[in-house]
């Protein structure tokens, strides 16, 4: 099972300092957090895309190239690839060209996005969002598994004859996740390819998770891929820790009070019933954290978010302290002694390659020499 | 005989409220009028008082906690709906709004409901088809044409403005219960069922 941690990428002014930071500081407080990460042992970072203000992560491909020139074993993904208002084209190029940069270490996970004024930005319309998110990752996948593709479609202008380049690493495209909160078409969408599903399992009551992940893994064994046990299954989830866990709540409450989405509404205690929220000691969060399972069965991957509501970067890396020192060891045991053996490992590059019978080099050699247009004969004869 | 459920959503914020006074009236009228055709009607009162801050949670966090996720579903659930409000500022409260803007836009489509409303006096009476008949029309109600309003003075006893009220509690009751009975009973869609349309037809009416 992998651990790691998530981030949204929000720029929140700090409300017990009324401090609030600025895009570089973020920018380079995420940095250090992807490197804390693999530091302390974890096993995962991934990164938000949002292309409005108060959010920094605009180009999501830039910054985990960055880290993963500063880390040798962290996986990276993202939380979400908006799979709705990116160009399909351009997401296979950017994520196979990082790929191969990160030797094996990415995968990404795809969300459709929630706001609508960001669509119209990008040529879309928030009203196709389902449409959109089946027709492009539909395109997404023939651009990484066939080397010359014609299409056409709704969204965008048909292509003929077109190799999306650089060929995936070692001929395998990267492990995609199906994000959602609450469409059920979307965990569909996941279990027909066979793909994980990730639930957000930070805003809505345990019970929607339970029933959306019963769902995929029930779909996912009615296309055949496997037994319904057996889907990949990766979960979020938020926490904060003290030794003490009235420590704990007393620092955490003002960020809790002032945080965007759920902020000015119920209490923490509230909000800590109702949702997977944990703030308290890390025996009070591996509990928690242990009991996920009871709802949604054995899974590959969970991810925590640690940054965002104005914590600053001093209380984040300590969180990361505690989850790699005290947190994610137990859970690593504890999880690893439950799972039967028929359950799957979590998704890796390396995996998937041997899965596919080992390295194959992608590589399409152009018939022609694009800048002069001649081909190789003219220009070797010449 | 056969068995409908009713559900009844009060608005009222005093206690005891003549919202609430309203409603009950409503009720029993509608159970005695289904049972006239034939059912047995049982009923389940949601107090909107009760749920006010769940309410206001509900509009920070984009999701209903347990108490009010009980309230949704006996509401969505239900055969027939009783709701009934306050007027306050020439329309329902807003704490009545509250609880329909956190139901499922769809949720309501079809559902048999009998519409009534207090205020203090008869001069806020076309509240009822100016506000609430149009917000029950978007959530594809059926609406049952006699609505009921009640004053202040339809409360006092025996006089002409009493009996008026109790005619039009009987007629709105006697509608409720032939919508209700005129449709089988309410079984809400399920959005984890297997989809009816299969993935590889969403794939088809998409790319190539």
């Amino acid at each position: 099972m992998q651990f790691g941690v998530f981030t949204v990428s929000d720029i929140t002014t700090d409300p017990t300092t009324g401090r609030t930071p600025t895009e570089a500081e973020r920018l380079k407080a995420v940095l250090a957090i992807a490197q804390k990460a693999e530091e302390v042992g974890l096993d995962v970072f991934a990164l938000g895309e949002h292309h409005n203000p108060p959010f920094f992560s605009s180009s999501p491909t830039t910054t985990l190239a960055w880290i993963a020139a500063r880390t040798t074993t962290l996986q990276l993904s993202t939380s979400t690839t908006l799979i709705t208002t990116n160009d399909p084209v351009k997401i296979a190029e950017d994520y196979a060209m990082l790929q191969h940069l990160a030797e094996g270490r990415v995968d990404l996970m795809m969300g459709r996005g929630n706001t609508g004024p960001v669509y119209p930005w990008f040529g879309q319309d928030i009203r196709n969002g389902i449409e959109l998110a089946v027709e492009n990752y539909a395109l997404l996948r023939r651009l990484w598994t066939e080397d010359v593709v014609d299409w056409s479609g709704r969204f965008r202008t048909p292509l003929q004859g077109f190799t999306s380049t650089p060929r995936p690493l070692d001929g395998v495209p990267p492990f995609v996740w199906h994000g959602s909160i609450r469409s059920p078409q979307i965990a569909e969408q996941a279990a027909y390819y066979g793909d994980g599903f990730f639930h957000n399992h930070i805003f809505w009551p345990k019970e929607h998770t339970q029933r959306m992940v019963e769902f995929y893994r029930r779909r996912y064994e009615h296309y055949g891929h496997g037994a319904a046990d057996q889907a990949i299954v990766g979960l979020g989830g938020q926490v904060f820790m003290r030794r003490n866990s009235q420590d704990a709540v007393a620092e955490f409450r003002p960020y809790f009070d002032n945080a965007p989405v759920y902020g000015h509404g119920p209490s923490l205690e509230d909000f800590s019933r109702e949702t997977p929220l944990t703030v308290g000691s890390p025996q009070q969060v591996i509990e928690r954290t242990l009991g996920f399972r009871d709802y949604v069965g054995d899974y590959q991957r969970q991810l925590f978010l640690i940054d965002h509501a104005g914590l600053p970067l001093k209380t984040v890396l300590e969180q990361l302290d505690i989850l790699g020192e005290e947190v994610v060891p137990v859970l690593r045991r504890e999880f690893a002694a439950l799972k039967p053996a028929h359950v799957p490992d979590a998704p890796t590059h390396a995996a998937r390659v041997a899965a596919a019978g080992g390295k194959t080099d992608a590589t399409v050699h152009a018939p022609a020499d694009d800048v002069t247009g001649q081909v190789r004969d003219e220009v070797e004869v010449r | 005989m056969s068995t409908r459920t009713l559900a009844v959503v009060s608005a009222g914020l005093s206690t005891p409220s003549s919202t609430r006074l309203l409603a009950d009236r409503l009720t029993s009228a509608a159970v005695e009028a289904l049972r006239e055709r034939g059912i047995s009607a049982t009923v389940e009162v949601v107090e909107l008082r009760q749920h006010a801050r769940d309410l206001a949670d509900n509009l920070t966090t984009g999701f209903a906690n347990q108490a009010l996720r009980g309230a949704v579903d006996t509401v969505v659930g239900a055969d027939g709906l009783i709701a009934v409000t306050p007027i306050f500022s020439a329309s329902y409260s807003g704490l009545f709004k509250t609880f329909f803007d956190v139901v499922e836009k769809d949720a309501l489509t079809g559902k048999p409901v009998l519409l009534g409303a207090t205020a203090g006096t008869a001069r806020h009476s076309l509240a009822l088809e100016h506000a609430m008949r149009p917000l029950f029309a978007y959530l594809r109600a059926t609406v049952a044409p006699t609505a009921v309003f009640a004053a202040s003075e339809d409360w006092a006893g025996g006089g002409q403005g009493s009996a008026a009220l109790t005619s039009r509690v009987r007629r709105a009751a006697g509608e409720l219960a032939d919508l209700v009975a005129g449709r089988p009973p309410a079984a809400p869609a399920d959005p984890f069922a297997d989809p009816a349309t299969s993935f590889a037809d969403l794939l088809r009416g998409s790319g190539a």
